[in-house]
């Protein structure tokens, strides 16, 4: 079963939600966006855009690659394709926003902490997530929620986005049997 | 794919496996720009670097490689071993293999000897150079330095030269990059290539404008010196004005062609101090640094489970 969890007014709305909070709550400038490959990517520009139109306030964004710092990489090591991680600003002291699609086990996240912080010392590290979809097995927590969404362990969440090719944006929740 | 299975030479690495080693290995290279150059991924690792022949850069290039992946690495040389005890290579390899390493890189002067090796051990590879046979992470680090600068290897002129009877060097390069659409020609006295060379897809030659006109990349094999007592040359000076490269002759090549050496270069003999040091076309520092990112790359691919070589 595969249903229409947002569409693309929804995700409209709620990315431009996160930007009016990020204006709101951020405590230096610029406010650095690290999107994680890769549809972390593509929220962390619209999420740029928005904040650039509505809070004038300077910001920039990166690209981040956590296939180095996954804690099952030696397991799967080999078959991951390493992409570049682009950060070209310095890390120290700079107020970071790390970006992503979804929000789950929340490992990739910590790989994500661990791969900015081997760049520098960071003055905040906060998390910007279009979805939340619970089952958390580390203490993380989002700072900006799109949407948080209720599952079951093995449903899955899916994030398409008209930056990697489809038509319209959307999120559905692909659910297992009937 | 690589994984599981090591490389023990360019022969066996499919278009597909080359592609994907050099693309990890740009990847590969932004960690050892940044102040902390190292990432978690191999950690509690284990990468035995065997040298049963004496090597610092390659062995230097390795041990920085795993290092920068968190892996633990043990050195073990030739003085230090048992084979001058007596053991057999396979034994040696086989006691080691006995404590549990996850990859070894292996460094000897038999040729063929990683395919023997492979057959006996269940730890993936990653052969160093087994005598004149292949260099499979130098042939890597070539392709790499040239993607890098031309973006592209299919239809370019790659010319190879120098002592290409006795170099590793030279056939795990004809091997990739014959495979990914180069023209490759060896260029070298008739004493140190036979007939059969061209079998591997290469152009040979032994004249100097027909190897250098309108080449897009030049590979300068290192003479060694001693091989001048057996014979396969007359003279190092006659060498050099024959078959060395020097700034006139580098005008006969594309304007933007690039020169690379292994190393280590004897100046004045198949490399003019003009051309080593010119900072236009020299890539040969360029070389040694992304050696590193292409062995973060082996390793990397290597260390995992079941993929199959493909052999074409």
């Amino acid at each position: 079963m595969k249903s229409v969890i947002m569409d693309s007014t929804a995700i409209e709305r709620a990315l431009k939600r996160i930007a009016h909070e990020i204006i709101e709550k951020h405590t230096s400038v610029p406010v650095s966006l690290i999107g994680i490959r890769t549809a972390g990517v593509f929220i962390a520009s619209r999420l740029a855009e928005y904040i650039g139109q509505f809070g004038q306030i300077p910001v920039q964004t990166a690209i981040l690659d956590i296939t180095l710092y996954r804690d099952d990489a030696a397991k799967g090591a080999g078959r991951a394709i390493v992409r570049a991680t682009e950060i070209h600003f310095p890390v120290d002291n700079a107020f970071i926003i790390l970006v992503d699609d979804v929000l789950f086990t929340g490992r990739t996240v910590r790989a994500a902490m661990d791969a900015v912080i081997d760049l520098g010392r960071p003055k905040v590290i906060q998390l910007a997530v279009l979805v939340d979809r619970g089952h958390r097995e580390l203490p993380i927590k989002a700072d900006y929620t799109g949407k948080n969404i209720p599952t079951t362990d093995d449903d899955q969440i899916k994030v398409v986005l008209t930056e990697s090719g489809s038509k319209e944006d959307a999120v559905y929740l692909m659910r297992k049997g009937d | 794919m690589v994984s599981g299975k090591g490389i023990i030479g360019l022969k066996y690495l499919g278009k597909d496996d080359i592609e994907q080693i050099v693309e990890t290995a740009f990847s590969m290279r932004d960690i050892s720009k940044r102040s902390v150059k190292k990432v978690p991924t191999l950690r509690g690792k284990t990468v035995i670097n065997l040298f049963f022949e004496s090597s610092t850069r390659t062995k230097t290039s390795f041990e920085i490689a795993a290092k920068r992946l968190s892996a633990d690495v043990v050195n073990f040389s030739y003085a230090s071993s048992s084979t001058s005890k007596g053991e057999t290579t396979i034994d040696t390899a086989k006691n080691i293999e006995a404590m549990n390493p996850d990859v070894f890189i292996i460094r000897h002067a038999s040729s063929g000897i990683m395919e023997l090796l492979s057959r006996h051990l269940k730890t993936p590879i990653i052969s160093a150079g087994d005598g004149t046979n292949e260099h499979p992470t130098q042939g890597l680090l070539d392709i790499m330095t040239i993607r890098d600068e031309k973006k592209r290897i299919d239809g370019l002129k790659v010319v190879v030269a120098g002592d290409i009877y006795h170099s590793r060097v030279a056939r795990s390069d004809i091997y990739g990059m014959g495979k990914l659409g180069a023209k490759v020609y060896f260029f070298s006295p008739p004493t140190m290539i036979t007939e059969d060379y061209a079998s591997l897809g290469a152009r040979v030659t032994y004249d100097a404008q027909e190897a250098f006109t309108d080449a897009d990349v030049i590979i300068m094999l290192r003479i060694q010196l001693e091989r001048q007592a057996t014979g396969l040359f007359p003279s190092t000076r006659e060498y050099a004005k024959v078959f060395g490269l020097n700034e006139q002759r580098l005008k006969l090549a594309k304007p933007d062609v690039i020169v690379m050496h292994p190393g280590p270069i004897n100046r004045g003999l198949e490399l003019s101090s003009g051309v080593a040091d010119n900072k236009e076309h020299s890539r040969v520092l360029k070389q040694v640094e992304n050696g590193v990112s292409i062995r973060m790359s082996a390793i990397y691919h290597t260390i995992g489970e079941g993929h199959e070589y493909t052999d074409n």
